[in-house]
C-alpha cells in the first residue's frame, strides 16, 4: 500500500490584499485564506496516484486554527487524514523553524507508516520563498525534486520514481530512489472536482491537533521567533511614484497621439540607442 | 581575521550565469560599506566565488573577470549536471572550512533549489529574492548586519530582513535586480581547487534524461525591448497583435500574471514578482493594470510606456509616458509608423 503525505499551507489571496492608505500597513481583516494554489495542485496529484496505486493520503499544515479548512479542502479532494500543527509557541517561526516542525511531524508519521513521496508546492503565495519544501527534504534525508510538472513513475516493489522537472532550459527526467520529496509546480495535475462521497466526508471531517508539546515535545529553541535566525527589522508599503504624463487618444486624436509617443521614445538615449540597430 | 563575501557563481554547461556577475558586484558595494570597520579594527574584507561544476577554470576566470578576488573551484565529472544534493554538500562543505559572513545567490530554478537546502543544513538565515542588499547597523547590536529587503505579499509589503546571530547572512537574488559590473580582463584573482567526494548514497536521484525546450529561448530576463500584455487585451489573441509590435522593435513579448492565470500564454513570458524581474531599455504595458506584483518586476525599466483605457490605472504611477486608449487603436497605429519612418531611412 502506497502513503504519500502533503504539506500545505493556507495563505491570504494575495490578488486581494489591500493597504491601508493612511498607515501603509497591509488590511488582513476580509482577506479571504485560501489553500496556497501550488498546493492544491501537489494534493491533486498525490490524490490521483492514491487512486492508481490504492493507498493512503495524509495532509498536515502548520498554521492558525482556522487553517483546517484548508485541511477540510485537501479532504474534499480525496485525502485520508488530516493534522492540523498549531500552537502559540510556532508564531513567529520563519522558513528554517518552519522546516523544522514540518520535517519532524513527517519523521514521525514515516515511522509509524512509512512514506512513499512527500509532496510540496513548490512556494507559498504570500512568502514566495519556495525555501520550506527544501529545508524540510534536506532535514529527513529525502532526495529532492524541485520543480515537478509529472510523476512519470512509481515503481512501488523496486522503489524507484521518475520525476519530471522544469528548469529553465527545458525538462529533466529524474530517477529518484524512495522515499523521496518533491516540490510540485500548478502542472503536475489539475485540480478535480470533488466526488460526492469525499465532499461528504469533508463535511464532517476533523481533523487531528497536534501541539508543540503532544504527540511530539518539540525543542523549543528551535521554533517560533527563538528558533528563527531572520528577522522582520523593518516593514512598509513600497514606495509611492508620481503619476507620469498621459496624453489621450480621445483628446489628441490617433495618428497625432501616437506621432508624440514615438518622440518622446526616440528622445530617450536609451530607446534611441537600440532604434539605431533596428530601423 | 578575513571577512569573507561569497557569491555563488552559477554555471550550466561552462557557462557563467549573468546573474552571478551582477552579484559580484553586489558583494564588491557591500565591501566598500563596511570600509570604517575595517578601518577601525585593522581587518580585511574579499569578495570570493564558489563554483562547482566539470571542467569549469574558464568559469572561475570569468568571475574573476567580474569581480572575485578569489574562487573556490571542486571541478569533478560528478558535478558535470546540477543535482541538489551533491551540489548542496559540496557547499557545505566549503561553508563549514572557509566561514563566509555573507553567501548570495541567484534565485534562478538552481539557486532556490540549492540555497534552501544550504541554509536548512548549516541552520542560518536566508531570506529570498532580495531587491535590495546593504550593510549597515541595526538594533541592540554592535556593528554592521546585511539588511536584505524584500516584497512579500504578492510585493504590498516592503521588508528588510536580518540575521543577526548566524553565519553565513544568506540571500537569494533574482537576476536583473542589479546591474552586472563590466568585465575587466586585467583583473587579477587566484583559483583554489577544492576536492570534495561524491558518495553513492547521495546520488539517490540521478538526471537520466534531458529534454530541451523547443525553439529559440525566450530570454525575457535580458532582453531590451519588451512588449507586455494583459487583461485589458481582452481574449488571448490579443497577443498576436503584442507579438506583432515586438517584432517591429526587435522584442520580446511578455505578460502580466492575470494573463497568465487566464491561460492566455505561458508562465515563462511572466513579468513581476512571482514571474521575471526584468530592466530592458524600452518596456510597453498594454492593456495592463499595474497590479504591485507586476510594477516590481519591471520598474527598473528605462522607459516605460503604458497603454491603458483607464486614466486611473496605476500602470501610470510608473509609466515614463502613459497613453489613454485603446490598444487595439494605439498598436496598429504604432506599428504603421514605426515602419513608415524606417522606410523613410531606408
Amino acid at each position: 500500500m502506497v502513503h504519500f503525505l502533503v504539506s500545505v499551507k493556507q495563505v491570504p489571496d494575495t490578488t486581494n490584499i489591500r493597504i491601508d492608505p493612511e498607515t501603509g500597513s497591509m488590511i488582513r481583516k476580509g482577506v479571504p485564506a485560501i489553500l496556497n494554489p501550488y498546493d492544491a495542485h501537489a494534493v491533486a496529484a498525490a490524490a490521483e496516484w492514491r487512486k492508481k496505486l490504492n493507498g493512503k493520503l495524509t495532509v498536515i499544515t502548520m498554521g492558525p486554527p482556522a487553517a483546517e479548512l484548508a485541511l477540510k479542502e485537501c479532504i474534499e479532494m480525496g485525502a485520508d487524514r488530516g493534522i492540523l500543527i498549531s500552537d502559540r509557541k510556532f508564531a513567529g517561526s520563519d522558513t528554517l523553524a518552519t522546516s523544522y516542525v514540518l520535517a519532524e511531524a513527517i519523521r514521525k508519521i514515516h515511522q509509524e507508516e512509512p512514506l512513499d513521496l512527500v509532496f510540496f508546492g513548490k512556494q507559498a503565495i504570500d512568502g514566495d520563498t519556495a525555501q520550506v519544501g527544501p529545508g524540510a527534504a534536506i532535514r529527513l534525508g529525502f532526495p529532492l525534486i524541485t520543480y515537478a510538472v509529472e510523476i512519470k513513475e512509481l515503481n512501488l516493489e523496486e522503489r524507484y520514481a521518475l520525476i519530471v522537472r522544469k528548469t529553465e532550459r527545458g525538462r529533466e527526467v529524474i530517477k529518484t530512489s524512495l522515499p523521496a520529496a518533491l516540490t510540485a509546480e500548478k502542472a503536475i495535475a489539475d485540480i478535480p472536482f470533488a466526488s460526492l462521497p469525499d465532499l461528504i466526508n469533508s463535511l464532517h471531517y476533523q481533523p487531528e491537533n497536534w501541539t508543540a508539546d503532544e504527540p511530539l515535545a518539540y525543542d523549543e529553541a528551535k521554533i517560533g521567533l527563538a528558533g528563527s535566525p531572520t528577522w522582520v527589522a523593518q516593514s512598509g508599503s513600497p514606495e509611492a511614484h508620481e503619476p507620469a504624463e498621459t496624453i489621450s487618444v480621445a483628446k489628441d486624436g490617433l495618428s497625432s497621439t501616437v506621432k508624440k509617443v514615438l518622440d518622446d521614445m526616440l528622445a530617450n538615449k536609451s530607446v534611441a540607442s537600440i532604434w539605431e540597430e533596428i530601423k | 581575521m578575513t571577512r569573507r563575501f561569497w557569491v555563488f557563481i552559477e554555471q550550466e554547461d561552462g557557462v557563467m550565469h549573468p546573474v552571478a556577475g551582477e552579484l559580484l558586484g553586489v558583494a564588491r558595494r557591500l565591501v566598500t560599506e563596511i570600509s570604517d570597520e575595517l578601518e577601525a579594527s585593522g581587518e580585511e574584507a574579499v569578495v570570493e566565488g564558489i563554483l562547482v561544476g566539470c571542467e569549469v577554470e574558464d568559469v572561475a576566470q570569468n568571475a574573476i573577470e567580474h569581480g572575485a578576488e578569489r574562487v573556490y573551484m571542486v571541478d569533478d565529472p560528478a558535478f558535470e549536471h546540477y543535482l541538489n544534493r551533491p551540489y548542496t554538500e559540496a557547499i557545505i562543505h566549503l561553508v563549514q572550512k572557509h566561514q563566509p559572513e555573507v553567501f548570495l545567490i541567484g534565485a534562478t530554478t538552481l539557486g532556490r533549489d540549492l540555497a534552501g537546502a544550504v541554509a536548512t543544513s548549516i541552520k542560518t538565515g536566508l531570506t529570498a529574492d532580495c531587491t535590495k542588499l546593504e550593510m549597515g547597523p541595526i538594533r541592540k547590536a554592535t556593528g554592521k548586519f546585511l539588511l536584505a529587503t524584500r516584497p512579500a505579499f504578492g510585493g504590498n509589503v516592503i521588508a528588510t530582513i536580518v540575521c543577526k546571530d548566524y553565519k553565513p547572512q544568506m540571500a537569494t537574488v533574482r537576476p536583473r535586480v542589479f546591474q552586472s559590473p563590466q568585465r575587466d580582463p586585467k583583473s587579477k584573482g587566484e583559483i583554489v581547487r577544492e576536492d570534495f567526494k561524491v558518495t553513492p548514497e547521495m546520488m539517490a536521484a540521478k538526471l537520466v534524461e534531458f529534454i530541451k525546450d523547443e525553439g529559440t529561448h525566450l530570454n525575457l530576463e535580458y532582453a531590451e525591448v519588451i512588449v507586455s500584455g494583459g487583461k485589458g487585451l481582452g481574449n488571448p489573441d490579443g497577443f498576436k497583435l503584442i507579438k506583432e509590435l515586438a517584432d517591429e522593435l526587435g522584442g520580446v513579448v511578455g505578460s502580466s500574471r492575470a494573463a497568465v492565470d487566464g491561460g492566455w500564454i505561458a508562465y515563462e513570458h511572466q513579468v513581476g514578482q512571482t514571474g521575471k524581474h526584468v530592466r530592458p531599455k524600452l518596456y510597453i504595458a498594454a492593456g495592463i493594470s499595474g497590479a504591485i506584483q507586476h510594477k516590481v518586476g519591471m520598474q527598473d525599466s528605462d522607459y516605460i510606456l503604458a497603454i491603458n483605457t483607464d486614466p486611473n490605472a496605476p500602470i501610470f504611477e510608473i509609466a515614463t509616458l502613459g497613453v489613454v486608449g485603446d490598444l487595439y487603436e494605439v498598436i496598429p497605429e504604432m506599428i504603421k509608423q514605426l515602419r513608415a519612418k524606417k522606410g523613410a531611412q531606408a
